[in-house]
């Protein structure tokens, strides 16, 4: 049927990138990166419910280096999904369309991920006692 | 400019009519989440560790356990909304689409009921 051939959303590979897209398909991937994330989230707490060995190995598995880098991930993942979310909810009040203010917002978004990021695991890092 | 199509329009295509109730549900799990995962992420680098007994101590007190249920309330209602949103727009073929929207359907349920039942046994029966 040709009179249904029109413009499709998303059309994304005709715009060149710029940070507004880019933050935007980012707090997608971060999305679905979480919703994954809440297999392993379910796997932990449901641990518990089977008593301190299978607790014990769940807690084992996540202090792990390759579990420690899986939660570094999360955790940048959540505070972006969490910090652009309170972006978009401006959007869904009307606030925030001027082009300056989508840009300035948006790397005040990335800069706040990134140090929360970091001041989460340089705490985790210290009470561990740097080892 | 019109942009549907005589034969679309006369089906009355192009609506799914229950659109905004689902942005709106949507953005209700989001504000909830925001204080809620803040506590859940400051809870876990506490529990950074943490053994059985001083877990189950933690998850028993009451003020966390109602956290912990609200957190994985509004944790898998936010995730299977914006799944769903994600799907419907990257997934075209029919049969992978509807398929796909039942597994993040059936999964979002089975993981939030066994969190819940998680906290409710680690926390009264432990």
């Amino acid at each position: 049927m040709a009179a249904t051939n029109r413009p499709l959303s998303p059309h994304l590979q005709v715009y060149r990138p710029q940070i507004t897209s880019m933050l935007s398909i980012l707090h997608r991937i971060t999305g679905v990166a979480l919703g994954l994330g809440t297999v392993l989230f379910t796997y932990w707490l449901t641990s518990a419910a089977y008593g301190p060995d299978a607790f014990h190995r769940a807690q084992g598995l996540m202090g792990s280096w390759f579990g420690l880098l899986v939660l570094f991930g999360f955790t940048f993942a959540l505070y972006y999904h969490l910090c652009n979310g309170i972006r978009h909810m401006f959007w869904d009040i009307g606030m925030g369309y001027e082009m300056t203010t989508l840009r300035k917002s948006g790397l005040f978004v990335v800069l706040v991920t990134i140090v929360m990021t970091i001041a989460t695991w340089a705490y985790i890092w210290s009470r561990a006692g740097g080892s | 400019m019109e942009m549907r199509s005589p034969l679309g329009r006369v089906r009355g295509l192009g609506s799914t009519k229950s659109g905004t109730q689902h942005w709106v549900a949507e953005r209700v799990g989001a504000i909830a989440l925001v204080p809620l995962s803040l506590w859940f992420i400051y809870s876990v680098v506490a529990l950074n560790g943490a053994d059985y007994v001083t877990f189950k101590l933690w998850l028993g007190e009451h003020g966390n356990a109602v956290l912990m249920i609200s957190f994985v309330v509004a944790l898998f209602y936010h995730a299977k909304m914006g799944l769903e949103v994600v799907v419907e727009d990257y997934v075209h073929h029919e049969t992978a689409k509807v398929t796909t929207l039942f597994i993040i359907r059936f999964a979002t349920f089975l993981s939030g009921l066994s969190c819940i039942l998680a906290t409710l046994r680690v926390a009264f029966i432990g």
